[in-house]
């Protein structure tokens, strides 16, 4: 009983002090109670569907910020990794019968033997070849899934793929939970040494190399871990949506990926993620305005980019906190003194 | 006889991609070149330049060649327009001004289908009939296509050679801020090559709308196409982009015609063809390596 008291009174001190203290983190814990309670508000069929959509799309912007974010090596052809999870999890559950929690993460694996396969050439690439070249991969293997029909199913997909429960609302957890689970590991990996190295690779390739680090190494690891989580998302999208198709590899999807990612601001996990909690549901909000969805969608985008350049969340999260000049601690913007130090904040 | 078929059905559909992709390329690397924008709306306005002669010669009327010229100024002023109002303010930011072509693209490609519906239309071509070589039918319209394309080219290298806005553009790609001390304004020459590379594709559209079928997707090919041709021939390289355009344009047109499912695999080859010159010639076939920005 002492425990839970002391665990409890530890948890009020937390936050008290560090969440209350900035609305970022506010905003993080109410965007999680949101996650957590919405199939308590509403038990509508179609809102739930929408929302563990958002939730695998999440991973998959916040996979390409892994990559293109923060090691700089813009990749346009994201939807390949997508593709080639939802392919490969689909078939070994149709093949292998393995159940969706065995054929996910081998989806995941098979992800990131294409994120080798396409990151071994690409590596001796730069800048803007480097991303147009990454734009050609998803497209040769389109066409080969045309090509074969008999073993992918052609322009209809693979169909018959078990469902990962039967209740949406169950599955809208397990998505979220994932989301959440997925998203901490990747934030975590950019907070640690690797991600600070990822950092220096987007900020001064040469200069790392000349520190003693194999750069060549580092970027082929954040392609393998990139296609690892992005073939997770394409994965859990194909027992879902019970149907892994064509689709899952156009060049809409890859365009798709660097807009959420760009719009929520790169080099930040959270913003691609947060974009795609914003962009994804207002697209499907737009459908009563069925004709000029699109239209609208890419005038919204637009807008956006023209005030904020460097993408939505980074912009907000400047307007309502500043670092304090002294010990580099994020303060809410109001303050005149800075919470921990006491510094001045201009 | 079949052979002797084939041979020239590859000749003709090969010449004629390989001249489009290569205006279009060449477009594309100038305003790369210029001003180091990825400009994803490239097709989009090669689109809408066959859309813009659609409506002249079906709505209202008028003889296809009016609405040639209609659309490549109509689409060259909104292309200017587009630059000066949505990408120029963000040229810094790289990936913002990829994800404005990327929208402004979507935009296009959605009004278009709000006026012209998403169905396939088709637009009479300027000359009509044909003639036949050891029994393959040749348009009037494809040879047309084929000289126009190379009479642009011509004189596009005759205005990057031999003028002075040609000078400015070539040493405003090599070095903007070394081009800017010796009094070229830099942001003039941006906006004048936006003009020419939108003028380019808008003019593209126009002599190959009647040989394909219009609709509000018909950008994404040539697209994926012309990227390849940029990469394949070297990013600055406008000689890289003509040959790069025919090798992939010959890649595509041999694959289509000879091979089983060949409509299917026609891009995956072509682009197979891009990496594997890639692994051999990290820079393009004539890439010129820029000096690395730090």
């Amino acid at each position: 009983m002492d425990l839970i008291r002391f665990y409890l009174r530890k948890l009020v001190t937390i936050v008290k002090n560090e969440v209350i203290v900035l609305p970022s983190r506010v905003v993080v814990v109410v965007f999680f109670l949101f996650l957590l309670l919405l199939p308590v508000f509403t038990s509508n069929q179609y809102t739930l569907r929408i929302f563990t959509l958002t939730c695998i799309f999440a991973i998959l912007a916040a996979s390409w910020d892994l990559l293109s974010g923060f090691t700089g090596q813009i990749n346009f052809g994201h939807a390949l990794f997508f593709g080639v999870g939802a392919y490969s999890a689909a078939m070994i559950n149709l093949h292998a019968h393995i159940p969706p929690w065995g054929s996910i993460p081998l989806g995941g694996l098979v992800a990131v033997l294409a994120g080798l396969i396409i990151g071994i050439p690409c590596l001796r690439l730069k800048g803007t070849y480097l991303a147009l070249t990454t734009l050609a991969f998803p497209i040769i293997l389109m066409g080969l899934v045309f090509a074969f029909p008999d073993l992918t199913g052609g322009e209809l997909g693979i169909s018959g793929i078990k469902r990962i429960t039967r209740s949406s609302v169950t599955n809208y957890y397990i998505a979220a939970g994932l989301m959440f689970g997925l998203c901490s590991i990747m934030w975590k990996i950019t907070d640690s040494n690797t991600g600070i190295i990822f950092h220096a690779i987007r900020e001064d390739e040469l200069a790392v190399r000349a520190a003693g680090i194999n750069t060549t190494r580092y970027k082929l690891m954040a392609f393998c871990l990139s296609g690892f989580f992005a073939g997770i998302a394409g994965g859990l999208y194909a027992h879902f949506m019970r149907i892994a198709g064509p689709s899952t590899l156009e060049v809409s999807m890859s365009f798709l990926v660097v807009i959420w990612a760009v719009f929520g601001g790169v080099a930040t996990i959270y913003g691609p993620v947060g974009a795609v909690f914003i962009l994804f549901p207002l697209l499907e909000f737009l459908r009563f305005w069925q004709e000029y969805r699109t239209l609208m969608f890419a005038c919204v985008l637009i807008v956006v980019l023209l005030y904020m350049p460097d993408g939505l969340f980074p912009w907000l999260r400047d307007k309502i906190e500043t670092e304090c000049p002294r010990c580099k601690i994020r303060n809410i913007s109001s303050r005149t003194t800075c919470r921990v130090c006491t510094a001045r904040l201009d | 006889m079949y052979w002797r078929h084939m041979f020239l059905d590859i000749t003709i559909s090969g010449l004629i991609s390989g001249s489009v992709y290569a205006l279009l390329a060449i477009g594309f690397s100038l305003i790369f070149g210029v001003a180091r924008i990825v400009n994803i709306a490239h097709t989009a306005f090669y689109m809408v330049a066959g859309y813009c002669i659609y409506y002249v010669s079906h709505e209202m009327g008028l003889h296809p060649i009016w609405g040639m010229f209609a659309a490549v100024i109509l689409v060259t002023a909104l292309g200017m327009v587009c630059y000066k109002f949505l990408i120029n303010p963000i040229r810094e930011h790289e990936g913002a001004v990829l994800i404005a072509t990327i929208a402004l693209a979507m935009a296009l490609q959605e009004i278009m289908t709000i006026m012209f519906t998403g169905t396939y239309l088709s637009v009479p071509s300027l000359v009509k009939g044909y003639f036949v070589i050891v029994g393959v039918k040749v348009f009037y319209q494809q040879l047309l296509t084929f000289i126009v394309a190379l009479i642009v080219l011509g004189a596009l290298w005759v205005l990057l050679m031999k003028t002075r806005l040609g000078l400015a553009i070539r040493s405003t790609a090599q070095d903007k801020e070394v081009a800017n001390l010796m009094g070229i304004n830099e942001a003039r020459v941006a906006m004048m090559t936006m003009g020419i590379s939108v003028g380019l594709a808008s003019f593209t559209g126009a002599i190959v709308v009647p040989l394909t079928i219009l609709d509000p997707l018909m950008w994404m090919h040539p697209l994926i196409m012309m990227m390849a041709v940029v990469i394949l021939g070297g990013l600055g390289s406008l000689k890289g982009s003509f040959i790069g355009a025919y090798i992939l344009g010959f890649a595509e047109a041999i694959v289509v015609f000879a091979l089983p499912a060949g409509a299917f695999l026609k891009g995956s080859v072509a682009l197979s063809i891009m990496i594997l010159v890639l692994l051999i010639r990290p820079e393009g076939l004539f890439g010129v390596t820029f000096e690395e920005e730090r």
